[in-house]
């Protein structure tokens, strides 16, 4: 487990840090992105996948999470 | 001399480390790297921010430095108690150049040393009553100050002194804030993980100081700048611009900043970000607790301040993005005068930069401005999210290294054969006795300084005066000139 931090990046997009890693990588897919489930399973760029619990409503971004690298 | 290829490069890197042993080979050659474009990440490429090698010369600072040095240390209006040892405090004392106003002793206290001097008896016995001891003398001395905070030093971590308990027992005392910073010096690879630390401690007992207190009136047009630390005045130049676009700057952190802008920060509308390694931790903090969204930008140079103006005016409504436009419009003749005149004594040189932070790649466009080409360059301290960000700015086939040690800098540059090399004090005298024009960039070699319109004009001149120079073609020994330069002399 994680802590990351999914932000909107200047495009709009949603970007993916990992602060201990510096990592920071766009989300090209989200599992679950709708108003009444946000989360699951996200595709990076760079071929990596991470897991967070979906949440309820869509959060108010940046949020920071912990996520499973999967 | 022309450019080396892709190849050349290479082969370069292969023959540097090849007086290495083994393992120490392997190791150094994840951090040379020849840059290429089309790489999106920097990971592939190079490793960045990994335990420097013992046996070889590195410039790498400690987490004091991050911390003391770097992020807290400009806080004019703050005192900061070097916390252990003297020589932490005594030998790293106004080396930076961060520029405040204010009558040093009475209200600001940025050049001053504040040290706890551990004895032996400290160490034995603990350091906790001398420091609660100093908190009462300077309250008593410096009645002006506006908080304390303590900045560990080694000896600190390693005896389990509890300064935070301290610093809560006199922040009671004396009402005023007591910043307790864990950034002793062996934490960490490098002075990023200090930087990272000053940070995390100013979420933790600065920055919602004052989330309850609407009494700050705010403007539409609010921003901080953040990350820079003011060096030889940069952090002025760079706000003059800013307020001319109709922006009103409430904050610098930290270059002359003060504890009372960094409280007011949260109210901002846009933070500024300029050096991106050490500050945006915070940055991103601030966006998630408040809101406050964050933009990168470059004020070196004419290109990319004009490039960073419109970036930071496309954040705000038409008044501002005119009030950019304005900016540029007005400071265009000036900025042409200065390329007019020293372009021509410039173009086509060749710098090798190594350097810590931002400047590595936000220099690189002034370079440029100037008709100058970046050669090679590299961080003592970055992580890969800078390499990501110096590969598009760097041409193809040019050197990249991270953590460079002193002999790979050396054998580069009698390889490469730059212009100028623009490095720090340590290496500075090597390379000048090399007879290789060299700028002192960590401290803008005690000029400056060079951001916005005002600092690029000042960039060109100490850029020129330092290339041109004509002492550098009398820095052979005679007797190492050759036969007929001597025989000349004869004749003469």
């Amino acid at each position: 487990m994680a802590n990351i931090m999914i932000r909107k990046g200047e495009t709009g997009d949603l970007v993916f840090y990992l602060p201990k890693k510096d990592l920071e990588e766009a989300i090209l897919s989200l599992e679950f992105n709708s108003p009444e489930r946000w989360g699951g399973e996200l595709k990076l760029a760079d071929g990596q996948s991470y897991y967070i619990e979906p949440l309820d409503a869509e959060p108010k971004l940046p949020i920071s999470l912990r996520a499973k690298r999967m | 001399m022309t450019n080396l290829t892709r190849e050349e490069t290479e082969a370069l890197i292969q023959e540097v480390v090849a007086v290495y042993p083994e393992k120490l080979k392997k190791d150094r050659l994840k951090h040379l790297a020849v840059n290429d474009q089309e790489v999106e990440q920097s990971k592939k490429c190079i490793t960045s921010n990994r335990k420097s090698a013992p046996g070889v010369m590195t410039i790498r600072g400690c987490a004091y430095a991050g911390s003391k040095g770097v992020v807290w240390g400009p806080i004019k209006d703050m005192i900061h108690i070097s916390h252990g040892p003297v020589g932490c405090g005594q030998y790293s004392r106004a080396g930076r150049r961060n520029y405040y106003v204010g009558t040093t002793g009475v209200n600001t206290f940025g050049t001053m040393n504040f040290t706890s001097d551990f004895q032996e008896k400290d160490i034995v016995f603990g350091g906790d009553k001398k420091l609660a001891k100093i908190m009462n003398e300077i309250e008593e001395l410096f009645p002006l100050n506006k908080g304390i905070t303590v900045q560990s030093e080694c000896p600190i971590g390693l005896i389990g002194d509890d300064i935070e308990a301290v610093s809560k027992k006199a922040n009671a005392e004396i009402g005023k804030p007591v910043v307790p910073v864990r950034c002793e010096g062996f934490r960490g690879v490098s002075q990023s993980l200090g930087h990272h630390i000053a940070n995390d401690a100013v979420r933790d007992w600065v920055l919602g100081n004052r989330d309850n207190d609407d009494s700050f009136e705010s403007t539409p047009y609010d921003v901080s700048i953040i990350g820079d630390y003011n060096i030889g005045g940069d952090a002025w130049s760079s706000r003059t611009l800013l307020e001319e676009m109709g922006l009103r700057v409430v904050a610098q952190w930290s270059g002359d900043g003060t504890l009372s802008e960094m409280e007011l920060t949260p109210k901002v509308k846009l933070n500024l970000l300029h050096c991106y390694r050490s500050m945006n931790y915070i940055s991103r903090h601030m966006e998630e607790k408040y809101g406050i969204p964050w933009v990168e930008y470059n004020f070196f140079g004419p290109t990319k301040i004009a490039e960073s103006l419109r970036k930071i005016a496309s954040f705000f409504d038409d008044t501002i993005k005119e009030g950019a436009e304005r900016v540029i419009q007005h400071y265009q003749s000036e900025y042409e005068a200065v390329i007019a005149k020293y372009r021509p004594r410039l173009e086509g040189k060749r710098v090798m930069l190594y350097v810590g932070g931002l400047r590595p790649r936000h220099v690189i466009g002034a370079y440029e401005d100037l008709g100058m080409e970046v050669v090679g360059t590299g961080y003592e301290f970055a992580h890969n999210d800078d390499y990501d960000r110096t590969i598009k700015e760097m041409g193809n086939a040019t050197l990249l290294y991270d953590d460079v040690t002193g002999h790979e800098f050396e054998e580069f540059v009698k390889r490469v054969k730059p212009d100028l090399i623009g490095s720090g004090i340590k290496e500075k005298y090597i390379f000048q006795k090399m007879g290789i024009p060299f700028r002192q960039m960590h401290s803008w070699d005690y000029s400056g300084p060079y951001h916005g319109y005002d600092g690029f004009a000042i960039f060109a001149r100490d850029m020129d005066m330092t290339l041109n120079n004509p002492c550098w073609g009398k820095l052979k020994a005679p007797w190492k000139k050759s036969e007929d330069s001597s025989s000349e002399a004869a004749t003469a």
